[in-house]
């Protein structure tokens, strides 16, 4: 991932990450904590109380304008004209491969203004690819220089949260947000995550980052508050299913494969990539699906999937999962491709982990879900 | 925190040396920085090891990382410790939770190694 002699990016929170002792990483060009006290330790302290995460390398691009709806409706594959005023939904920008250039999420802000969630190694490639598509009456600003992102996430986030805003955060529904104030300085306060956790993710001025942060660590101490790495939130989103670009999408995955096709309304207007995938929706070859190991190992990110000792896929994400191990006895889990013909749950399977074939069996998913109280 | 006694490789591994038998691990720092430990690959009694060579692997929650033997020699002893307890391995590494024991080939290679002090200085603790 090291890019040569270009220094790595850090966001306003860098300098706290280290004084609170983070293992720092380049994480796409971005100088990003993995861990603080420990990758498990945080990973509990999310699904069981609240924790913190800085995610400001997350890039923003807003769109606005008379046909600002228009031009999302182009280059997203999820219908943004069923969105009301302070919705949120999850998307794909596509390629008219079908493949994606990056999944998304959609705010709709105003009729003439949408507001674009990015993956941090991915902003300039999305900001070129909608200008691209641009043939509308609407403006695309990359934005993402003006926001720190924190991320709260857990079942204590929104006690965590409330103590610093007017905002009444009971109110606002899951993926939906509030453009209201923390400690004072106007913030968009959304009811979204990438851990499987009830939480929020706040946007703000970078200039407040490090009031706020400090300010949400002393909210949550009593809750056993703690500051989370990427480490964590690599392994809280997998138990939850959810995606990272570069592991389950990129350019050469659709999302009907990605077993993403809920955010593909083929009913709406034509947009990017729509036309792949109507001809790809009826001979789908492969697709997305969860395993647990039965053998001894790990599954990793890009070990070869083999079924009767031929290559039939590859593994897009695996780890131990805390949260299912946490139990005692120690469970693996993990996304991999396999043929659509072997994909169903049950189907038994290898993975070559350092040349050793170890079995493993697919499973539903997602491997965890929360009990909504 | 790193014994005196011990000598020490870059790769972040330990040998304690009694008579020709050494006692071979990890460091605290290589513990600390691999996280989380799930899994302590290591070869049966009666394998040659050769210095600087890998002979085993570590695995944490986050990634796989081999080991590099600080010297030459047979293995005599495996840790049965860790094949059941390798969170061991985060709490213990330059005590319960050694790796292996070795007959030494080459009690010279002992000369190449670095001291605590140098260790130390080192990893920058």
């Amino acid at each position: 991932m090291s890019q040569d002699s270009a220094p790595l990016k850090q966001t306003a929170l860098n300098a706290i990450h280290r004084a609170q002792g983070a293992k720092m990483v380049d994480f796409g060009g971005w100088d990003m904590p993995v861990q603080y006290s420990g990758l498990v330790e945080e990973h509990h302290a999310v699904r069981r109380a609240v924790g913190l995460f800085d995610v400001s390398h997350m890039g923003e691009i807003d769109i606005r304008g008379p046909q600002a709806l228009h031009l999302v409706e182009h280059i997203s594959s999820n219908w943004a004209q069923k969105l009301n005023i302070g919705q949120i939904h999850y998307s794909g920008l596509l390629y008219e491969t079908g493949g994606f250039v990056d999944d998304i999420l959609v705010h709709k802000v105003a009729d003439d203004h949408f507001f674009i969630c990015i993956n941090a190694g991915n902003q300039e490639k999305d900001f070129a690819h909608i200008l691209a598509h641009n043939t509308f009456d609407a403006t695309v600003e990359l934005s993402s220089e003006r926001y720190t992102q924190i991320a709260i996430q857990g079942p204590r986030a929104l006690e965590t949260l409330q103590k610093l805003t007017k905002t009444r955060l009971a109110e606002i529904k899951y993926y939906w947000f509030v453009d209201g104030e923390v400690t004072g300085t106007p913030a968009r306060i959304a009811r979204t995550g990438y851990t499987g956790e009830d939480g929020f993710e706040i946007y703000f001025a970078p200039s407040e980052s490090a009031r706020i942060w400090r300010a949400l660590m002393v909210a949550g101490e009593e809750f056993g508050v703690k500051p989370a790495g990427l480490g964590a939130r690599n392994t809280l989103r997998l138990e939850a299913k959810m995606a990272l670009y570069g592991h389950e999408i990129d350019a050469s995955i659709s999302p009907l494969e990605a077993d993403l096709a809920w955010m593909v309304k083929f009913d709406k207007p034509d947009f990017v990539g729509r036309a792949a995938l109507a001809s790809q929706q009826d001979q789908l070859t492969r697709r997305l699906v969860g395993f647990e190991m039965t053998g001894r190992g790990i599954g990793r990110d890009g070990y070869e999937v083999q079924i009767g000792g031929a290559k039939a896929g590859w593994v897009t994400s695996g780890s131990p999962s805390p949260t299912l191990s946490a139990a005692g006895t120690p469970k693996n889990i993990g996304l991999c491709y396999l043929p659509v013909q072997n994909a169903a749950v049950g189907t038994e399977f290898e993975i070559l982990v350092r040349n050793q074939p170890v079995s493993a069996v697919v499973v539903p998913t997602p491997f965890y879900k929360r009990s909504k109280g | 925190m790193y014994p005196q006694n011990y000598s020490y490789t870059k790769e972040h591994e330990w040998v304690s040396v009694a008579g020709d038998i050494g006692t071979i691990g990890i460091t605290h720092h290589a513990q600390k920085e691999l996280g989380d430990i799930v899994y302590v690959d290591l070869p049966k009694p009666g394998a040659a090891i050769t210095a600087h060579a890998t002979f085993g692997s570590v695995e944490s929650v986050k990634a796989v990382s081999d080991i590099y033997s600080p010297v030459s020699g047979e293995v005599l002893e495996v840790n049965s410790l860790l094949a059941t307890k390798p969170e061991k391995l985060n709490e213990d590494p330059h005590g319960e939770a050694w790796l292996v024991r070795v007959k030494l080939a080459s009690p010279n290679e002992l000369k190449g190694l670095m001291t605590a002090a140098d260790y130390q200085q080192y990893i920058g603790e």
